[in-house]
């Protein structure tokens, strides 16, 4: 798993942060940062579940 | 569509004897018409969209303007006066500048900061109820709306944006009547120039005297810039203490309640409150508390879940119903604190409008549901459920108030 982020579409609303914050966080502008792009096996269902839940399309994977 | 034919006018009481249900016609519509043509109460119509994955799909969707001067925009019932320049009626490209000017204020981290502050306030408010309670004896009760879950956000939006804490009744009384569906759209209306003029002079005091707080960063490091007009400063505060105030209020009371209506979540909370965030995602996702939206305007001609939508033609977008959807929610009529996907609920919108404050209305849901479990254990309703006073009247779900004693 990879992932890539589309910083520019991201609203900050942290919805990321709260279900894998190993992964990701939040700028001082609340935009998010990418943590770890190419995270373990454990971490594939948290991230699954972040680009489901991200409101802005932001999260994608390969 | 039969001209003649009379259409079903927007749903929005719940059904006799069961104040937690969203109106019962969603259920049927969710079936039969998910994409539904409806009256709304100024007898103009708008689409009602009671669907998860359709709701999604068009708060999501750039071709829906949040724009209430945009053609067909259902604003019946809703405050527009004054709002046009506001960044929850704002459009992106502008609205991403405007968003990202507030962003940094509500994230995950900073929120994290305020915590401690968010637990002494409500430690002082349990406090008061303690004494209130001890002054009316053993047959006392306290309104739990009064003294707790309306001065808890205000206080705290307050605290964020630098307004004085004496001013807190005046902002109770004025965001009551702007949100209120019983008051007339001119009270409304005066209500809102009220509230404006009082930021007018909050802004201008900032500008003297700046404090560590939001309006002061917005003066001072923005409209000085000329990024930001005076008037989308007092905008700016205006939708940050509206949208943030009587939300989380309503919350609060509506979250206390289940738990006192469900002893053993209550109990599974008070022996491991690290259910507690997954208890207020369930919680949001099953109360819903916004009403009849949030609303579109269609800009360009869009099909959602098969029916087509024209240019010019609004939506209403019904989180209530899709956040019941048992294509998603598998029992959604029922509360599990432990529901796997709860936080997959959009009681918080979807999409770039996606609530702004939400961590920090999840911060204060946790704070006082954890407080309230564990001061108050024996915390029940001092009245017949029967006699819950509930605003099935606002465009904001909740309780009136919320008489309880221990
Ligand atoms: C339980 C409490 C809350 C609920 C249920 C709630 C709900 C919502 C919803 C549904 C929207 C989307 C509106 C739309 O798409 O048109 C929204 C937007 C917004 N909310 Fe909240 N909210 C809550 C608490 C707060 C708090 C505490 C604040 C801030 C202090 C806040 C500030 C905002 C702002 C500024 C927006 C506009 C964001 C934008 O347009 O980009 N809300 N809220
Ligand atoms: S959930 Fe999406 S929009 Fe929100 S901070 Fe994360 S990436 Fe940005």
């Amino acid at each position: 798993m990879k992932i890539s982020i589309d910083t520019d579409n991201c609203c900050g609303a942290g919805q990321c942060v709260l279900i894998a914050p190993e992964i990701f966080d939040q700028d001082d502008d609340g935009i998010v940062i990418l943590l770890d792009p190419t995270p373990s096996d454990e971490m594939h269902d948290a991230v699954e579940d972040a680009i489901a839940i991200c409101p802005a399309d932001v999260i994608h994977v390969e | 569509m039969d001209p003649m034919k009379a259409l079903i006018p927007l749903p929005t009481q719940p059904p006799p004897g069961c104040p937690f249900s969203p109106p019962q016609e969603y259920t049927e519509l969710r079936i039969e018409h998910p994409v539904s043509r409806v009256s709304m109460p100024d007898g103009s119509w708008a689409w009602l969209l009671t669907r998860y994955s359709d709701i999604r799909s068009a708060l999501s969707d750039p071709r829906f303007s949040s724009d209430v001067n945009a053609p067909g925009f259902p604003r019946s019932g809703m405050v527009t006066a004054g709002e046009g320049s506001s960044l929850i009626r704002t459009d992106p490209p502008e609205h991403g500048r405007r968003r990202r000017m507030l962003t940094h204020s509500f994230t995950v981290k900073s929120v994290s900061a305020l915590r401690r502050r968010i637990q002494q306030i409500t430690d002082q408010l349990c406090d008061e109820m303690e004494k209130q309670k001890r002054k009316d004896g053993p047959d006392g009760s306290v309104d739990l709306v009064r003294s707790l879950a309306l001065p808890l956000p205000s206080l705290v939006i307050s605290l964020l944006l630098g307004v004085p804490y004496e001013d807190r009744a005046l902002f109770q009384s004025i965001t009551a009547t702007v949100l209120s569906r019983v008051n007339t759209e001119d009270e409304r209306t005066t209500a809102r120039k009220e509230l404006r003029a009082y930021l007018d002079h909050l802004v201008a005091g900032k500008e003297a005297d700046p404090g560590d707080d939001i309006l002061s960063e917005l003066v001072h490091e923005r409209m000085r810039e000329g990024q930001l007009t005076r008037e989308e400063v007092t905008g700016t505060a205006t939708l940050l203490l509206i949208a943030g105030h009587e939300t989380t209020a309503n919350m609060i009371g509506l979250g206390a309640l289940t738990l006192v209506r469900n002893p053993r979540a209550a109990d599974e909370l008070r022996e491991d409150p690290s259910l507690m965030p997954g208890a207020v995602e369930e919680l949001l996702r099953f109360h819903s508390i916004t009403r009849s939206g949030p609303r579109r305007a269609a800009i360009a001609d869009v099909e959602v879940g098969g029916q087509p939508i024209k240019a010019g033609e609004g939506i209403v977008c019904a989180v209530a119903s899709a956040n019941r959807d048992p294509e998603q929610f598998p029992d959604a009529d029922t509360v599990d604190i432990r529901r796997r996907n709860a936080q997959h609920h959009i009681a918080f919108g979807y999409g770039v409008h996606q609530c702004l404050g939400q961590s920090l209305a999840r911060a204060e849901l946790e704070i006082s549901l954890n407080t309230l479990l564990t001061r108050f254990p024996e915390l029940r309703l001092a009245v017949e459920f029967a006699e819950v006073p509930f605003r099935s009247d606002m465009l904001v779900y909740g309780c009136h108030a919320l008489p309880v004693t221990w």
